[in-house]
């Protein structure tokens, strides 16, 4: 069956949220099913139904786990894609296009408590995996100290301060923003009171002019979303969240963090395909968003995106932040409710269960009014996207 | 400022597999015999930095390596006050250098102190022996 | 017995991790424990995280007979085929056990040659090395 657009074809009808942690103590298999059986609870959707599953590349165990683990017998699809919204975009193909009724999409991982308790069942460690295999890492930036992914956002960062002019002062804004969030959400256990431009300014400058607070921290987490068609969406538990539309960019001279050898490295082309394109697909624009979750990884890509999705035009987006008030809540754009990932440890897919929460109201940090949420990641590299809309 | 090195720990030599992957033997052979190699498609010049076996622009798959002049300016630069890596010893400095004839390449550099580093600044390629079996192009000012 | 290991190419040692400690540390004490679900009593094995029919986290180990037949098994005849620390000729089985659930090991006592579906055996463990003892299967009331 040829669908023409994958526009409001699919909801959003469950989330799982295990308690994130810095040492949650039990394997991500244990933690997968946990989420996975949540989700299925919560949306009301018997664990025999789910019949498609999306993992996320690297960050939780294989379907043939989880599978096992959750004794489900009938998995008609199944697929794996990075984490987030291009996870999100299978689910939401594989239940538009008819290939499953009920799609569960699920990211597991346990960074905080180490490479060795976060293998469970894989041989290899995440963060050797992150960097293995990559010619240019190895070969033209390791010999060099230029290692790991404050030091190659830096690189870039230099070089926006010195074509924007944006200061410390101005990015300060992002963190504390986001700490006041996070003291509102329990999950977002970095924080638990907001922080000051002086506690900012104090933040160490591991890899100069990246500072500490600037930094998403590691933390062990595990989520899952159910998916199913609008109309199937009516006989469950949930209020259901309409996907408007999903998408993904890309962009010439791409390498994640590090694309050093574009002629201009200081903005975000991917992000801004992926935005032409979400935006084309679900009919809406900037202005008609009433919540931004943003990719907050590393703090100076707030900025940045506010500009690649047409929050605010080129060369504005420092004012924009500056004093917070536009991306607080109530403000202009709340920008991360929930406290982004600087407040509850590097999870993509936190941003997902915010804009979900947001939609149905049951937010601990609710913006008023919120009928349309904009989700994107992938800030940096390929980059991805989805709008979640009220019935 | 100048990379300082922990004596008795491995500095991360490019050859991490004991393998060099094939897209990058020709650069660091280059850089054996303190030269800059760039790769460049034969078809329509178009310089194909990182290496790789297509030209994206034009598709061609011929390409040819040639030596560069060795001179650049600073186009960015990261200072490391927590080292990611025991080799390095804190602080220091991984520059990125835009050569003359286009390319950018990641560097260090050597005898520019921190607060000397301009975006802009001119600087020259010198070759460093760091290691017995690694020699790696560094920058220096000009003259 | 039959297998002969090469003490210079140590064999592979499990991933030990909390969902399946209680059964490696059965091993250690020469016992074969099963992960058996506290709400709905299935029995199962490998270990796991979550009951899969009833979906309960709550879980216990139970003592095992040990006591089976051989329900598959392969013969590894080439060094190359198997792993290079034990020397082939070796075997690997699959043996199902009175509880229901089978278990992947080696043989203690029967050679390649003398290995059939079907053959009654049971539980034994060898200690390997200092930080290692597996569990093997030798010939019922041998």
């Amino acid at each position: 069956m040829a669908i023409d657009s994958i526009k409001d074809k699919a909801a959003i009808v469950g989330i799982g949220v295990v308690d994130f942690s810095t040492d949650i103590g039990r394997t991500e298999w244990y933690t997968a099913c946990q989420a996975i059986k949540l989700a299925a609870e919560e949306a009301g959707v018997n664990i025999d139904d789910i019949d498609g599953m999306v993992k996320s590349v690297d960050d939780g165990p294989d379907p043939t786990y989880t599978g096992k683990g959750l004794g489900i017998d009938n998995l008609l699809y199944h697929s794996e894609n990075h984490w987030g919204t291009s996870a999100m975009m299978n689910a939401v193909h594989a239940v538009a296009g008819g290939l499953c009724n009920y799609c569960v999409y699920y990211q597991t991982a346990h960074r905080a408590s180490g490479p060795e308790k976060c293998i469970s069942d894989f041989l290899v460690a995440r963060e050797f995996r992150d960097d293995s295999l990559d010619m240019v890492r190895y070969d033209y930036f390791s010999p060099f100290g230029l290692i790991g992914e404050p030091g190659y956002v830096a690189m870039m960062y230099r070089r926006y301060m010195h074509e924007t002019g944006i200061k410390p002062e101005q990015l300060g804004w992002v963190p504390i923003v986001a700490s006041e969030n996070a003291a509102r959400n329990t999950n977002a256990i970095f924080f638990d009171k907001s922080i000051t431009i002086d506690d900012y300014m104090q933040s160490k400058l591991i890899a100069d002019p990246i500072r500490e607070l600037d930094c998403a921290p590691k933390v062990d987490g595990s989520i899952a979303i159910v998916i199913t068609t609008p109309e199937r969406a009516k006989a469950l538990k949930q209020e259901p969240v309409i996907i408007n539309s999903v998408a993904s960019g890309y962009a010439l001279e791409g390498q994640n963090y590090t694309s050093y050898t574009r002629d201009v490295i200081t903005d975000l082309p991917e992000m801004e395909n992926m935005a032409k394109e979400l935006y084309r697909v679900g009919g809406m624009g900037p202005k008609d968003i009433k919540v931004a979750m943003l990719d907050d990884t590393f703090a100076p890509y707030v900025p940045m995106q506010l500009e690649a999705l047409g929050f605010c035009g080129k060369g504005e987006a420092p004012a924009f932040i500056e004093g917070g008030d536009k991306i607080r809540v109530g403000g202009q754009l709340p920008v991360n409710p929930d406290g982004g990932e600087i407040g509850q440890g590097r999870f993509i897919t936190t941003r997902i269960v915010e804009a979900v929460r947001q939609i149905r109201g049951t937010s601990t940090n609710q913006v008023a009014n919120t009928d349309t949420v904009l989700v994107a990641s992938g800030a940096g590299g390929p980059a991805d996207g989805m709008i979640c809309r009220k019935e | 400022m100048s990379v300082e090195y922990n004596a008795d720990q491995k500095i991360p030599h490019p050859a991490m597999w004991g393998v060099l992957y094939k897209s990058s033997t020709p650069f660091w052979d280059g850089v054996k015999e303190k030269r800059v190699m760039l790769q460049r498609c034969k078809s329509c010049g178009y310089w194909l930095n990182p290496p790789r076996p297509m030209c994206p622009k034009c598709r061609s798959q011929e390409s040819e390596w040639v030596a560069a002049k060795g001179t650049g300016k600073i186009y960015s630069w990261v200072t490391f006050n927590e080292s990611p890596h025991s080799a390095f010893k804190t602080p220091y400095e991984a520059v990125l250098v835009e050569l003359d004839e286009g390319p950018r390449i990641v560097s260090n550099v050597v005898g520019i102190n921190s607060d000397e580093l301009e975006i802009g600044m001119p600087v020259e390629v010198t070759f460093e022996d760091v290691a017995e079996d690694l020699t790696l192009p560094k920058f220096k000012k000009v003259g | 017995m039959v297998m002969e290991y090469n003490p210079k190419i140590p064999t592979l040692r499990p991933y030990i991790d909390p969902d399946n400690q209680g059964f490696w540390d059965g091993v250690r004490e020469h016992r074969l424990v099963i992960q058996k679900c506290k709400d709905c009593g299935l029995v199962i094995h490998r270990p796991r995280p979550m009951c899969p029919r009833c979906l309960s986290t709550e879980r216990e180990w139970t003592p095992s007979m040990g006591k089976g037949v051989i329900y598959a098994y392969v013969n590894v005849i080439y060094q190359n085929a198997g792993y290079p620390g034990i020397k082939a000729p070796y075997s690997v089985v699959v043996v199902e056990i009175t509880e229901g659930v089978r278990i992947l090991a080696n043989l203690y006592d029967i050679e390649p040659e003398g290995v059939r579906i079907g053959t009654p055996v049971e539980i034994c463990f060898d200690d390997i090395a200092d930080d290692l003892t597996l569990p093997k299967f030798k010939r019922l009331n041998s």
